[in-house]
């Protein structure tokens, strides 16, 4: 064939599905007026354990609901169920993460206007979710003190796409030999001036500054 | 490995596309930026599964990987950036607007009519 082909300009987003319908969602949750909070994190940097410590917290003022991403099992929902009775699954079975259709999905059946907080567990991976707009207000990704400090230069997009970053189990920092400083200048590097939290769930360092950040996202929600 | 997914998401869109238009794709053009989450290799891994069995079984992939590009806003400069260090050369400044480095678009299609 010698003819030349003609150019069709398209010019659109490849995931333009997802992000018309993490839009829809984001209006859905600031009309019904629920604070949406997601975690992304790498398998086994503590998403649960902070969750289900935060939402214990949370639960005393707040309506809380979670949806909780896991390839396979429902174990998680049912850990994050001792601190909240309103938990659902989302099984994923191959797929590596979250997607807007799947938190509308999930959120069926659900009164909006009933909840406070709604958190998302993302599925434990530092790629993908990256992709992938929720339609959260909050996203939070999860740095914990058991894993290498570069973590942040490695899995850049992530820490970029995310507003918060959070050092978990930082009460083995110590016995990790965990270099705080170099965890920060990495985070800093590949997203400067992102708001650094250290926590412990176990021993509750660090707790309270945590609620109280998601604490003041609830009174910018308040109809004034 | 994500890219599985988006190399479908991409087969859908341009069929969306060509079904205005008669003939057949010869080549898709992709932009992807360096912050966008996807890895170009395996988006070409992945699409020759995708357009398996598919009316682009024969259409090429064309990537063209988008660098950083950041706008600062303290001094209004706008300049190229590395994912490592997202830094304003001229003044230092921290917070940087990104401009480019962020797409994950399919900007256009050759037809063979």
């Amino acid at each position: 064939m010698t003819a030349q082909p003609r150019l069709i300009e398209v010019r659109a987003n490849i995931l333009k599905e997802n992000d018309v319908l993490a839009r829809q969602l984001r209006e859905r949750f600031e009309r019904a007026g629920v604070t949406v909070v997601s975690f992304v994190s790498s398998p086994g940097s503590g998403k649960t354990t902070l969750l289900e410590k935060l939402m214990a917290r949370l639960a005393a003022g707040h309506r809380i609901a979670a949806l909780v991403g896991d390839l396979a099992t429902e174990n998680d929902a049912a850990r994050l169920q001792r601190a909240c009775p309103q938990v659902r699954q989302i099984t994923t079975g191959t797929v590596c993460h979250l997607d807007a259709k799947m938190i509308a999905a999930a959120l069926e059946g659900w009164t909006l206007e009933d909840l406070d907080f709604l958190f998302i567990e993302n599925v434990g991976n530092l790629v993908c979710p990256a992709s992938y707009d929720l339609g959260e207000q909050m996203r939070v990704v999860l740095l914990s003190a058991t894993e290498g400090e570069d973590k942040p230069l490695k899995y850049p997009t992530i820490f970029n796409t995310a507003d918060v970053a959070m050092i978990t189990k930082i009460d083995l920092a110590a016995a990790a030999e965990f270099d705080r400083e170099a965890a920060r200048r990495s985070i800093l590097s590949v997203r400067p001036g992102m708001k650094i939290f250290e926590v412990s769930a176990k021993t509750g360092a660090g707790m309270d500054e945590a609620e109280a950040l998601f604490e003041s996202l609830r009174i910018s929600n308040d109809p004034v | 490995m994500h890219e599985l997914s988006i190399a479908l998401s991409m087969i859908e869109q341009i069929e969306q596309v060509a079904a205005k238009h008669s003939g057949t794709v010869r080549s898709a053009q992709v932009r992807i930026g360096v912050l966008s989450g996807v890895d170009c290799e395996a988006l070409r891994f992945a699409w020759e599964i995708a357009r398996t069995g598919t009316p682009l079984a024969a259409t090429a992939l064309d990537i063209e990987s988008v660098p950083l590009r950041v706008r600062c806003p303290a001094c209004g400069s706008t300049h190229a950036a590395e994912v490592h260090s997202i830094l304003c050369p001229r003044c230092v400044t921290p917070e940087q607007e990104i401009l480019e480095g962020r797409e994950l678009q399919l900007a256009s299609l050759e037809i063979d009519e």
